[in-house]
Formats: structure tokens, C-alpha cells, sequence
């Protein structure tokens, strides 16, 4: 494939770079050694988000620099942190309920329903609508719809009503998983025997077998269909 | 960058044998010989040429790659710069350096046992492999299971060479570590009753790899770090560590914390350390692309061996089967392993399988290489990157239809940003590097031989032996974070530090000198990987 070089501005200031390269590989290509806004690299982090705006376009445009591909006269700077606000708490005292959101981010009732956060989410999340369960004190649902944040800031720096959205998120996914959802009784049920040594004569007889007593265990033990 | 109007063509031929391969059911396993053969003749660790002998220091004699040669091989990043290591700028019990799942644990876990705790991390908090792990974690919780039968799987998994203190530790503790999570608030996918759900993943024996969508890692971190955060635990981030610091006794007593984005250096004293600075992945091994965080460069491995820790099973580098071999932007990228523990089946040029869908990672890779390099059955990409098929559309013929947009939303959304529908499209895959299965060695409290110098996660070595199951490295992190934070949290309450030295470096200088290596000019750790003025 022949390689098609175009402008991109970063932070203002023109580099020519190959069309096929994410963003953030174009600002590496370009001469920067990152230190902040590049973490996984791969779309699961949140620590490379990035505004842009092409040239003689009013729109201003968000993405991952790891997920998102270069185009001409792209005007680009990074967002790596965000000042945002989390409160203390101590989950396992939680209840789990809309007063409990609202004590902590009373904020979220000052949602003028403008949907920036939903337009600006990299993730393609419906944040307003997430914000939305949070203040009904739809808790599964908040948890159910905040579940794919990777909490890149996003969505907080685009608020007029300053809401940080997804520490809102995370308080209820961990309010439901804690409090909401039924705990697994399996588990508790084996943790139970294994505290109380059940397990311990076997393993230690496994731990003295020889390798081949133990390569033949292995190639004849019996797999789960 | 949707699939080329060629590649279309080839689809054809995996769209045409995938009804009969549905209805057909399994492909045959290996016999332990057949896995043997393929190993040898395919892995990458099986490449001689790949490796040199270490020629000082603890592991002289031992093998490893040399990309980890060259930053063994290699002068202290800080050689020459004076210190006053008086001006103490932290003291505190415990450091723990790492800021992703082991680290966090390993915080939580100290805190609790009374100790002041200081974590510092080179990136943010939360940046780590630990964010990336998509497809689950293995816990032996369901009646017809039980930690030895996941023991003997972790055992066969790591070619039996795993340290078998090491692998009990990993899966009895394995329920009590899932408990642990799910009491903090993890949304593990689960059943109305409450009942985990659990799949299979490449060597389980038994349904035990327990998901949180597709975003488990992130799940897990998110969760951990949210409660590091309420607890109240100072955490400094963009502050790595460029050496450990030992006392008059050797034993560990602290480190030279580097500030990122200032440079400037300081000393922290501490009891305990507990290095969990995760693996090596961004030093791209055999110049395989990686899954890795960019952070991965191994920094433990270089300050933790200058300090006398011993490194185990640095020769075994885990190849993920199934990275992305197209579009080329995402080259690399991790393609869960749930997506195979789903049902979905690697496919050669011809629509043919020939592998067995949930072999062990190793296996399954060099299995890969051998379609491609030996049979020539391999599908070439236009940007001259070679893959075979992973026939992710397979998933919904087998478990119903919506099942991959709700059981892997991050595949699907991260091909979708390059015009690739894997519901109805297979994707490209080739092996990429994943992981390092060893690290260095720790006992069962996940302290090294060098005293109150503590390593956990992909850092540490000896649980997984030669090669580690999915779904363990989650776990790894937990329960070893968790283990190394309680004992070094605990000791911390009876240890005095004596004078702080760097004499160990001095010491390691001249025993690299009397050896005879050349350093080339190189210093290290690595810190960060740079990529600037490349094509990736």
C-alpha cells in the first residue's frame, strides 16, 4: 500500500504524518515521547482523550487517540486529566438507594437535559440517560448503562451543570453489585470449606507427585462439556 | 478500514464450511506428545537464537531474551548522580510501587494490617495490563469443581514446572480472592439467583472463568481503585522508581522515585516494598507486537536483580493466539480469549479448522505459526501481515443470536471503529505477545530472597511455571497483591531500617566489569518505550 502523508496540527503546530495512523501514533510519528495521555493503548484506559476540529468546520470532535484515525487538517489537543470530583465513602455502610446518589452528588438534579455528555462519549454511551436512572434512583439500570466507561473525563469536561458523570457510574455499579444483586451462595459456600481445610490434604498430594505421575493426571482427567 | 473486496472473497470459504463445523462439535484435542511436537518446533521460546546466558549477578548461567539482556546488561539509569539519601522526602511502612491491580491489593491489604501506606506509580493510577483483561478470572467456586482440579490444570498449563507452593497459594486462595471482589462491589456477570456465571477458557478442565462483560480487567481496577481512593491511601502518580535502596543489613529499605514530568528525584524509606510494576511486553520480544500497556518495560525485573532477586522462567514469554492481524491500525490488539471460550474457532485460507479451539495459549500459537509458516495455509492482509481466521459469527449461531454485542461489546466496538462487523464477519488473528510468564521468584508471602523486598503480579515468577492459563492472571494479581500486602503490611510493625545505600549498585557495576560485558552504552530501567518518528 503507498503511504499518503497529510497535515495535522498538534496543539496548533503542523506535522506531516501518514493517513493510515491513529492519532496518537501520528503525534509518536511526529516526534513526541508521551508521558501523559497514553495508557493502554488499545481503548480501554481513558487516559487518551482528545479534542479536535477540522479546518472550516465549526464542529468540535472528541475521541480516544488510540481508537481514532488521523484525517487531514485536523486540529488536535489532549485532554489526559480532568480535575474532577470523588467523594469518600465506605460501600459496605451504603444503602442503596437515590437518596444515597444524591447525597453524595446532589449535582446530578442540575442536568439541563442538553445531552453533551451522551454526544461527547467516545465509548458511544447514552451518559444523560444513565445520570437520568441515577436521579429516578434506578440503580441497576444507572449500573447496567454506565457498564462500558472507561472514565476518560469526557463527558465532565462538557457539563455545564458540572456533573462528573462517571463517579456517579462507578457509585452504582458498585452500590448494585454490593447491595442490589444477590451475593453467590456457591462461593461463599466454598470459601467456607477452604477456610476450614477441606481442600488441603488433596492439594498436598498433588504437590508431591512426580511430573509424570502428574502429566499422566493431566491428560486423563476428565473436561467439563 | 472494512475487509478488502479479496479478503471478502476468502470470507466466502470460512462462511461456507461454518454450518457443518457448528454441527460437527469439537475438533480433536492434542495428546501430550502432539502438544510437545508443535511447541518445540513452533513457539517462539523454543527459538534458540532468541536468548543469551547471563553471565553475573544471581541467575549466571540462565537464559533469557535479549531484548531483557540488554537492560540487565546495562548501567543504573542514576549512575554518578549524587544523593543525599538523608533527605528523606517519604517515610512510611510500606511502598508499594505499581498502580495497577496487584499494586492495589497489595495497598488495601497493608493498609489493613496498621501500616502507613505510600503507593507510586509511573503512569496514572489504573494504567496497567490488569485494565486490559478482558476475558475473566478463574476461581474453583462451582460444586464440580475444586482448587486441585484447578491445580492439576494450572500445572499442565505451566508444562509442570510451576513452583507447587506457588500454584497452591493461586488456587486455594482463588474463591476467597473472588469473594474479597465481589464484596467490594465487582458487577460480575451473574444469574437473578446470584449464581456466577463461567465459561471455559484454553486448558480449564472445568467452566470456571468468571467475566465481568468483556471489560473484567477494567472492572476489577476500576473497583480497586475506587476503593484505594476512599481509603484514604496516598498515591502519587507519574512517579516511577529508578532504584531500591537497601540498608547496612541488605535488606530492602526503600527507593529513588523518579518524577515523570519534573525529573527530579527523591527517597522514599520505607519497612516493606512490594514491587508490583507489572511485565515486559513493550519490549517487544522478537519483534512481536504487543497487547501490552505502555508501561510494561520490565522495570522490576532490572532494579529488583541489581538488588539480588532472582529472576524465574524469563526464557517462557506467553504469545496471545489470538491478536489482531487487521485493519492495520489495531495490529496487536487483544482479542479476548472469551471470544474462543464463546465457541468461536481459529479457521485456515481454505475454511478448514485446525486446531482445537480451547488449547492453551501456548499451544494454540504455535499451532498458528505452523498453518501459516509450514502449511502455508495463512491469509495474507494488504498491508503484507499475514493471519488466520478467528470465526467470531460462529458465537451467535451456538448460543443465540445477540449473543457477541452482549457478551463482547468491547470487540465489537473496537472493530467497528475500523468498519469491521464481527457478529457477521470473522476476524484476522495472529499470535502477538501477551505476557511473561515468569518474573522474579517469590515465596508463598510474595517475598523475593532479598529480606522485606516483596513482588506480586505479572512481576513475580514461579506460579505459572512455562506458561500461564487465562483467566489466572487476574487472579494472580489478586490473591499475590492481596498475600504480599497483608505479610509486608504486618512485618512492617517490627522492622527498624539502617543506613540507606545504593552500594549494591556500585557492587553490580563491578561485577558486570569483571565479567566482561559490554553495556554498549546502555542504562536502564527503560521506564517508557519510545515509538517517535515510526510507523508502527
Amino acid at each position: 500500500m503507498s503511504v499518503n502523508m497529510i497535515n495535522i496540527y498538534i496543539m496548533g503546530k503542523k506535522y506531516v504524518v501518514p493517513d493510515s495512523l491513529t492519532i496518537m501514533n501520528a503525534i509518536e510519528f511526529a516526534g513526541y515521547q508521551l508521558v501523559r495521555g497514553c495508557g493502554c493503548r488499545a481503548g480501554f484506559c481513558g487516559a487518551c482523550s482528545t479534542v479536535y476540529r477540522i479546518a472550516g468546520d465549526y464542529e468540535l470532535k472528541v475521541g480516544l487517540a488510540c481508537q481514532t484515525k488521523v484525517e487531514p487538517e485536523m486540529y488536535l489537543t489532549q485532554i489526559p486529566f480532568f480535575p474532577a470530583q470523588k467523594k469518600e465513602y465506605n460501600i459496605q455502610e451504603l444503602k442503596a438507594n437515590a437518596e444515597q446518589i444524591a447525597r453524595f452528588y446532589p449535582e446530578i438534579y442540575r442536568c439541563i437535559g442538553c445531552n453533551a455528555c451522551t454526544k461527547v462519549c467516545p465509548q458511544d454511551l447514552k451518559v444523560m440517560q444513565y445520570i437520568g436512572y441515577a436521579q429516578r434512583g434506578q440503580i441497576d439500570k444507572c449500573a447496567d448503562e454506565s457498564f462500558d466507561c472507561v472514565m476518560c473525563g469526557l463527558c465532565a469536561s462538557r457539563c455545564p451543570a458540572q456533573i462528573v458523570h462517571y463517579n456517579v457510574g462507578i457509585l452504582a455499579r458498585r452500590l448494585y453489585s454490593r447491595h442490589i444483586a444477590k451475593p453467590a451462595a456457591h462461593l461463599q459456600k466454598r470459601v467456607e470449606e477452604i477456610l476450614a481445610g477441606k481442600y488441603d490434604a488433596e492439594l498436598e498430594e498433588l504437590m508431591t507427585a512426580s511430573k509424570e505421575d502428574l502429566r499422566k493426571r493431566y491428560a486423563e482427567r476428565d473436561i467439563e462439556e | 478500514m472494512s475487509y478488502t473486496p479479496q479478503l471478502r472473497e476468502l470470507i466466502k470459504k470460512v462462511e461456507a464450511t461454518r454450518a457443518d463445523r457448528v454441527k460437527k462439535g469439537n475438533f480433536r484435542r492434542m495428546t501430550m506428545d502432539e502438544r510437545d511436537e508443535v511447541l518445540s518446533k513452533f513457539h517462539p521460546d523454543f527459538i534458540e537464537a532468541s536468548m543469551r546466558k547471563l553471565t553475573f549477578g544471581v541467575n549466571r548461567g540462565d537464559k533469557i531474551p535479549h531484548e531483557l539482556a540488554d537492560l540487565i546488561e546495562a548501567r543504573s539509569l542514576i549512575e554518578g548522580l549524587k544523593f543525599d539519601l538523608e533527605k528523606i522526602a517519604y517515610d512510611v511502612d510500606v511502598l508499594v510501587v505499581g498502580g495497577g491491580g496487584a499494586g492495589a491489593s497489595a495497598a488495601l491489604l497493608a493498609q489493613e494490617q496498621g501500616a502507613d501506606v505510600l503507593m507510586v506509580t509511573k503512569l496514572r493510577f489504573g494504567d496497567a495490563n490488569t485494565v486490559m483483561a478482558q476475558g475473566g478470572i478463574q476461581a474453583a467456586d462451582k460444586e464440580n469443581d475444586s482448587p486441585a482440579i484447578h491445580y492439576l490444570d494450572v500445572m499442565g498449563g505451566g508444562r509442570f514446572e510451576n513452583v507447587p507452593e506457588l500454584a497452591r497459594a493461586l488456587t486455594n486462595d482463588a474463591p476467597i480472592a473472588l469473594k474479597w471482589l465481589e464484596d467490594l462491589g465487582v458487577m460480575f456477570d451473574k444469574f437473578p439467583d446470584g449464581t456466577m456465571k463461567s465459561i471455559h477458557g484454553g486448558g480449564t478442565s472445568r467452566k470456571r472463568m468468571h467475566s465481568a462483560r468483556d471489560y473484567s480487567g477494567a472492572e476489577i481496577m476500576r473497583t480497586l481503585r475506587d476503593e484505594v481512593r476512599n481509603r484514604g491511601i496516598r498515591v502519587i502518580e507519574f512517579c516511577a522508581v529508578v532504584e531500591l535502596l537497601l540498608d547496612s543489613d541488605g535488606k530492602a529499605g526503600g527507593a529513588v522515585l523518579y518524577n515523570m514530568e519534573t525529573g527530579e528525584y527523591e527517597v522514599a524509606r520505607a519497612k516493606t516494598v512490594i514491587l508490583a510494576t507489572g511485565g515486559s511486553g513493550r519490549l517487544h520480544y522478537q519483534g512481536f507486537p504487543t497487547t501490552n500497556h505502555y508501561g510494561a518495560t520490565g522495570d522490576a525485573l532490572v532494579i529488583g536483580y541489581r538488588a539480588g532477586a532472582k529472576m524465574a522462567f524469563m526464557h517462557t514469554i506467553q504469545y496471545h493466539p489470538t491478536g489482531a492481524a487487521y485493519p492495520p491500525q489495531i495490529l496487536g490488539l487483544l482479542i479476548t480469549e472469551k471470544v474462543r471460550g464463546l465457541g468461536a474457532e481459529p479457521v485456515n485460507i481454505d475454511g478448514e479448522q485446525f486446531v482445537y479451539h480451547l488449547e492453551t495459549r501456548d499451544v494454540a500459537s504455535a499451532a498458528i505459526i505452523r498453518e501459516i509458516k509450514e502449511r502455508g495455509k495463512g491469509i495474507t492482509t494488504p498491508t503484507g501481515m499475514v493471519g488466520v481466521w478467528l470465526d467470531s459469527p460462529m458465537i451467535d449461531i451456538i448460543h443465540g443470536p445477540g449473543t457477541v454485542e452482549k457478551e463482547l461489546p468491547a470487540m465489537v466496538r473496537q472493530f467497528a471503529r475500523f468498519n469491521v462487523d464481527i457478529v457477521r464477519e470473522p476476524m484476522l488473528i495472529y499470535p502477538c505477545l501477551h505476557y511473561q510468564n515468569g518474573g522474579l521468584l517469590i515465596d508463598e508471602n510474595g517475598m523475593t530472597a532479598v529480606e522485606n523486598l516483596y513482588v506480586a503480579g505479572e512481576a513475580a515468577g514461579g506460579i505459572h511455571g512455562g506458561n500461564r492459563l487465562m483467566g489466572n492472571s487476574l487472579l494472580d494479581i489478586v490473591v499475590f497483591g492481596r498475600r504480599a500486602g497483608r505479610h509486608a503490611g504486618a512485618r512492617a510493625k517490627d522492622i527498624k531500617v539502617k543506613k540507606l545505600s545504593l552500594n549494591h549498585v556500585d557492587a553490580y557495576h563491578k561485577e558486570m566489569e569483571a565479567a566482561g560485558v559490554d553495556t554498549g552504552g546502555r542504562v536502564s530501567p527503560m521506564l517508557l518505550p519510545r515509538y517517535t518518528h515510526r510507523v508502527e
